[in-house]
């Protein structure tokens, strides 16, 4: 298990540093002087020479990317060229209502989507399975925006039940937190629960067949306790690494889905920067999102051997 | 794999009119999908012939709901919402067949020799490893807004995040060819390795990969429309459909069609490309199909 461990913690360190050689060489390797695009459409040519000397472009490529990288590792993730502001601090300013939304989320949709998808298993071939089946390919069909502004519509303009827009602190109290959350919530979890769904179901229907299924049912467990733990904690493997795969679907979602709901978190901060080609910022926001991704995929793997005690590295 | 039936004499007509109609009782969300798709790729390719200008500006039908002139209505600059939207459907399409063929195609070459080297395989996997841990939308996102944007451009910042699954698709199953008792004849009879992987362990790879482009495809056409609805996709002046939701969603509450419409198509097209695609996975790779 430690040998595993160390190994899982070494792989994850090269895919950290892979991905930061993406990031930096993203503004290298495009068309055009990174400096010129660092200073933006109306820079002067005197400023954009100032520009190169303060970022240090003139040296070679790998001592640019070493000085960078040691910053990065230190939490520093450069200056907002539009607001000259770490980006750092940018970030965790608008942590909390990014937090909210995918935690929410998350829970909305595992917690829908495992239940239709062992319901659909239960009920394979039945109406309510193709049902619940056809409710999952629409899901995965809608795109976010389209969602989030059918929902405006109905439930916030047309019925006036809920917030059009906007976001309210945890700090103003729970009850307005969660009112502007609701329909940010279900728009983005909607894709999430129909991919949950479906591999919850495929993954329930094989260990339906098992043998020790039909021994269970036979001694008479109730169909519930026989569902939830015999073959949910069973089928739980596939599920959890979707979960965890899907993160990037979310983390995707999580841009679009504050641009539609106008949430400040870390979605709007990217696509206000792309406007103002606020470069450090994008950088400094894929490489946080990319190492969110990581983690919980490094934690999902982890958590195999929890769920599945026949599984030891 | 497929039996070519080579028709003996003169085709019975009656006869193929039957195995289509078993064929549609089968799957007919498969053919709903193609069904859509065909509608919608003649509709992008005859738009001039029907829809009008997409981009005639006319102050004074500013905001019109539909009617009998003006089917989708017109938005907040007085441009007709159905010309537009059918215009959409080219940018759509386009993007997501190009990116669909460009991602098989590089993915497939990288997998096929990644799956056959056993030296190059550790590096390219966990270049890919890398990759798939950007999320592709904010990959994309870095692309254009340090480019200008063009359709070019998008496609390009689309395939790239795509590879990564091809690329796994592809090596796993040259992988379980490769030792093969065919390709070793082949190897002994002495093949040269390019006609190895291309003659004799490619043809193994193109029916997942077809499934797989059509899942490509679809995701391809959703992210575009994302990427435009954020200010990040094809120019603002192309009339894409995430352009026009994009353009007009301060009108949401006063004038719903003019984001309802393209949105519509949109999700149309993306479901009809999804249903297709399920239906090409059940026929051409039954193993995938029990899993899902």
């Amino acid at each position: 298990m430690l040998s595993y461990l160390v190994q899982r913690l070494l792989s994850t360190i090269l895919v950290m540093t892979l991905v930061g050689i993406f990031v930096f060489l993203l503004l290298h390797l495009s068309a055009g002087d990174p400096a010129a695009i660092i200073a933006g459409d109306y820079a002067t040519p005197q400023q954009i020479v100032a520009i190169r000397a303060r970022l240090g472009l003139d040296d070679p490529l790998l001592v640019q990317f070493g000085r960078w990288a040691l910053r990065v590792i230190q939490g520093d993730l450069g200056v907002s060229i539009f607001s000259n502001t770490p980006v750092s601090a940018l970030i965790l300013q608008r942590l909390e209502p990014t937090l909210s939304l995918a935690l929410l989320t998350m829970l909305f949709a595992v917690s829908i989507a495992v239940t239709f998808g062992v319901l659909a298993a239960w009920n394979a071939g039945r109406p309510i399975d193709r049902l619940l089946m056809a409710f999952s390919v629409l899901g995965f069909s809608m795109p976010t925006f389209v969602v989030g502004y059918g929902l405006i519509y109905v439930f916030a303009i047309e019925l006036r039940w809920l917030p059009v827009q906007g976001y309210r602190s945890i700090a103003d109290g729970i009850g307005p937190w969660l009112l502007h959350l609701v329909l940010p919530t279900v728009t983005l979890g909607l894709a999430y629960v129909a991919l949950i769904a479906r591999i919850t179901r495929a993954s329930m229907q094989e260990v339906l067949e098992e043998d020790y299924i039909r021994t269970a049912n036979a001694k008479g467990v109730p169909a519930g306790a026989m569902l939830m733990r015999h073959a949910l904690k069973n089928a739980g493997v596939p599920v959890i690494t979707v979960i965890g795969i899907g993160v990037a679907l979310l983390i995707g979602g999580v841009v679009i889905t504050e641009t539609v709901f106008n949430i400040p978190g870390i979605g709007r901060l990217v696509v206000d920067a792309i406007s103002k080609r606020d470069y450090p910022i994008i950088q400094g926001v894929i490489l946080v999102f990319s190492g969110v991704y990581v983690l919980i995929n490094l934690a999902v793997d982890l958590s195999y051997s929890l769920i599945d005690p026949r599984i030891r590295h | 794999m497929t039996v070519m039936t080579v028709p003996t004499g003169a085709p019975s007509h009656p006869g193929q009119l039957a195995r289509f109609g078993r064929f549609a009782r089968r799957n007919p969300t498969m053919l709903l999908g193609a069904a859509i798709l065909i509608f919608f790729l003649g509709v992008a390719i005859a738009a001039p012939l029907f829809a009008g200008d997409p981009m005639l500006k006319l102050p004074t039908r500013r905001l019109q709901p539909p009617s009998r002139e003006l089917w989708f209505g017109t938005d907040q600059l007085g441009q007709d919402i159905f010309a537009r939207t059918v215009y959409g459907a080219r940018v759509s399409l386009v993007v997501g067949f190009s990116v669909a063929a460009i991602s098989i195609l590089v993915g497939m070459t990288i997998g096929l020799f990644a799956g056959y080297y056993r030296r190059f395989d550790g590096i390219v996997m966990r270049l890919m490893d890398g990759l798939m841990a950007i999320p592709a939308i904010l990959l994309a996102i870095a692309m254009v807004a340090l480019n200008q944007g063009s359709i070019a451009i998008v496609v390009a910042a689309i395939s790239i995040p795509e590879l990564p699954r091809v690329v796994r698709l592809v090596r796993s199953i040259v992988l379980s060819v490769k030792e093969l008792p065919f390709v070793e004849a082949a190897r002994a009879c002495g093949a040269r390795t390019p006609r190895i992987l291309f003659r004799h362990i490619m043809p193994s790879t193109i029916a997942p990969l077809i499934v797989q482009a059509s899942y490509i495809c679809a995701s391809a056409i959703l992210v575009e429309a994302s990427l435009s609805f954020l200010g990040a996709g094809v120019p603002p002046e192309i009339p894409s459909w995430g352009n026009l939701i994009a353009s007009s969603r301060l009108y949401l509450a006063r004038a719903p069609w003019t984001i309802f419409c393209p949105a519509v198509a949109l999700a149309l097209v993306v479901l009809a490309v999804n249903l297709f695609g399920d239906g090409l996975r059940d026929r051409l790779d039954p193993r995938l199909s029990r899993r899902l």
